[in-house]
């Protein structure tokens, strides 16, 4: 199969051409994955705009080539977890779309019964560890998990995503110290998409290329175009079969941009239109989309037919969360404390 | 006067007291390209410049204790920590540094910061970031905790608050920053420590600050004439130390005490407001003090809910009728 990098190049040192290995149906699958998250994203952002969302609620638009490649190289027992940019994360892991719209919507059958919204989605069935909303803080949580996998020889590993925005944390840098010396399989993803809320990366940040950090601690790492899905998919292949092998941390940068702004209520002023129109032309979607049909695995017709069967799907869910009931009062309570 | 927004009034109060005195600068995340997350430091990078209004990474232990540094150094940062769900993590700079490193030179240092950022919950933010934690600070010994309702309030007390020689913690609810309210020309200092009647009545005293005082204002006329009570709104506007006089004043005319707050109710600023009247004002006491709080959870997402957790009108006529057996 021919391998593109079309979409620009960055220089790795993972072995190359693990998604070459992959059968058709799963990179079609892939592909679905993919547009389902966008037009999810999209209907999101217009329910917000209705006022049928409310509070925080941050779209990964643009960023869907690194939640697909991602959850491909995960077995259903392993742990992913993240921050508050998670709708298609959560998708991704197999989080039912309508189980996060329900919620997204305030919603008693959402996939934490209303209690979470945007920014706290959780599925632990499904192997998705939300959902956490203070900027750093799921990094020690994950390697916390990572460290029970250990701890009860699962041979499970823990993945943690995290953004460029974070990685000043103190916590990130404990957590790294900790994971190379107590030995965690724990792969740990920084996505680069260069802004921290309306702060460019390199304006407050000496870390830059971010991935190289974890030469101090002795982490394996390298970076990725986050904005090409077998590019990903090579680069979390290899660092979860690292991880796992070896019980040790991997360090990837995710390099990549969110089309939209930090969340729902910013203008995003401080990017120019050209700027946002370059980063566009990268779009991980119809990157994929031409490499599909150059290969032969599809046909435009049928990419176009399966977006608006997926568009279709969209519109139905935003209805039934429409039509959802609302969570009971008893619900306050409920869960303050395990019950006996 | 003027008609100013609350996040207006406190440009204001930062704007004025950095053209006074050259020591006082504001950092934190997004305050100086973006404005500030609420806007509130607008147009204040153009002002002073990079040096002096510095935007930040996050990272709130490091450059909150570095400030926690200057000042003791001789500086006067203004720093901004968009919420205070997010400034748990500089605690340690607060509590262990801030608060302690006056009594424990015997006077040699003293910390001139003022933390300010927005407290409360701002509308569907869910448990972490809905959050009224002002008992984390006024817990403390050697902090000052101011919480403002009006914006000339704002303006007087946040220059007060720079001019002040101790820590000054300065909480603004996050749905109060579009409130618009009269603020006085000119120079405008509102003392810390002490509180103000929002509204004179005889028959019961409701103490709320912040965001509740607020909604107490617009409602308190329509609610006495439906309960056929005299309503008294006191704000004691600086949560520590707090201003005893004027809440004892009141509670003589009126014997009958609601405590209003946003906040877990278990050890939140009004239970030490309602010890201390009972202590120092049992025998004008006709009722015991009721307080209303949040629900004591974690705040729920759905709309449908958090409208139950917060106090709400229901709950606060319900404790008003309490207090005054009717
Ligand atoms: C401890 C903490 N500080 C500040 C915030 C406010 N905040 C929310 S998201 C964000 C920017 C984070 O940027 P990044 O880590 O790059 O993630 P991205 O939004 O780009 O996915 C900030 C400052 C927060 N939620 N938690
Ligand atoms: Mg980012």
């Amino acid at each position: 199969m021919k391998q593109t990098s079309q979409l620009g190049s960055y220089a790795h040192k993972f072995p190359r051409g693990r998604a070459a290995e992959l059968p058709k149906e799963t990179l079609l699958k892939m592909y679905r994955d993919m547009v389902e998250q966008r037009r999810f994203e999209e209907a999101t952002g217009r329910a917000y705009g209705l006022g049928k969302i409310m509070g925080f609620c941050h779209l990964y638009i643009g960023q869907e080539a690194i939640s697909v490649g991602a959850a491909a190289a995960l077995r259903p027992s392993d742990v992913m977890m993240s921050a508050y940019r998670i709708h298609a994360q959560a998708m991704a892991r197999g989080v039912p779309a309508q189980a996060i719209m329900d919620e997204l919507f305030g919603k008693a059958t959402g996939c934490v019964q209303g209690l979470g919204g945007s920014m706290h989605i959780f599925d632990i069935a499904k192997g998705f560890w939300g959902g956490w909303g203070l900027v750093g803080q799921q990094v020690p949580t994950a390697a916390g998990v990572a460290f029970a996998q250990k701890y009860q020889s699962t041979g499970d590993v823990t993945m943690v995503f995290f953004g460029d925005g974070a990685v000043h944390q103190g916590a990130i840098h404990e957590t790294f110290n900790l994971a190379s010396v107590w030995g965690l399989p724990i792969v740990f993803v920084v996505e680069n998409n260069q802004y921290g809320m309306g702060t460019a990366l390199s304006r407050v940040s000496s870390l830059e290329p971010l991935h190289e950090m974890a030469d101090a601690y002795k982490i394996r790492h390298y970076e990725f175009n986050g904005m090409d899905l077998l590019e990903s998919y090579d680069a979390f292949a290899d660092a979860v079969d690292y991880a796992r092998e070896h019980s040790r941390p991997v360090y990837l940068e995710a390099r990549c941009s969110r089309f939209r702004g930090h969340s729902m209520s910013d203008p995003g002023k401080y990017r120019t239109k050209e700027q946002l129109e370059e980063e566009k032309a990268h779009d991980p979607i119809p990157g994929f989309a031409a490499f599909l049909v150059d290969c032969g695995v599809t046909t435009h017709e049928a990419l176009e037919a399966l977006d608006e069967t997926v568009k279709a799907e969209m519109k139905l869910i935003l209805e039934r969360a429409e039509a959802a009931p609302w969570p009971d009062a008893e619900l306050i309570s409920k869960y303050v404390l395990v019950s006996p | 006067m003027a008609q100013l927004l609350f996040r207006d009034a406190l440009n204001q109060a930062m704007s004025e007291e950095m053209e006074r005195d050259s020591r006082v600068y504001l950092l934190g995340e997004e305050v100086a390209q973006y404005d500030g997350a609420y806007k509130v430091s607008q147009g204040m990078l153009a002002r002073f410049g990079e040096k002096r209004v510095i935007d930040t990474p996050i990272a709130e232990l490091g450059f909150v204790a570095v400030a926690v540094g200057s000042a003791l150094a001789g500086l006067r940062p203004i720093i901004e920590v968009m919420t205070y769900n997010f400034a748990i993590l500089s605690l340690d700079a607060i509590i262990n540094t801030a608060a302690k490193a006056h009594q424990m030179t015997a006077g040699q240092l003293s910390c001139p910061i003022v933390l300010r950022g927005a407290t409360g919950a701002g509308g569907a933010l869910a448990a972490q970031h809905s959050q009224s934690l002002e008992s984390q600070y006024t817990h403390i010994p050697g902090l000052i905790c101011v919480s403002p309702s009006t914006p000339a309030d704002a303006k007087g007390l946040l220059k007060s608050a720079i001019r002040d020689p101790n820590p000054v913690i300065f909480f603004e609810h996050e749905a109060l920053y579009s409130a618009k309210g009269e603020v006085p020309d000119g120079e405008h200092l509102v003392p810390i420590g002490k509180g103000d009647i929002k509204r004179e009545g005889s028959d019961v005293t409701i103490i709320a600050w912040s965001r509740q005082m607020k909604q107490l204002i617009e409602h308190a006329d329509a609610w006495s004439e439906e309960l056929g009570l005299d309503i008294e709104l006191v704000d004691p506007r600086t949560l520590r130390p707090l201003d005893m006089d004027l809440i004892l004043a009141s509670v003589k005319k009126t014997g009958r005490v609601v405590i209003v707050e946003e906040g877990f109710q278990f050890n939140h600023v009004g239970a030490e407001i309602a010890y201390r009247i009972q202590r120092d004002g049992f025998d004008l006491l006709d009722a015991p003090v009721e307080r209303v709080t949040n629900i004591d959870v974690p705040m729920p997402y759905s709309p449908a809910l958090e409208k139950l957790v917060l106090p709400n009108a229901d709950r606060i006529k319900a404790a008003i009728r309490a207090v005054c057996y009717k």
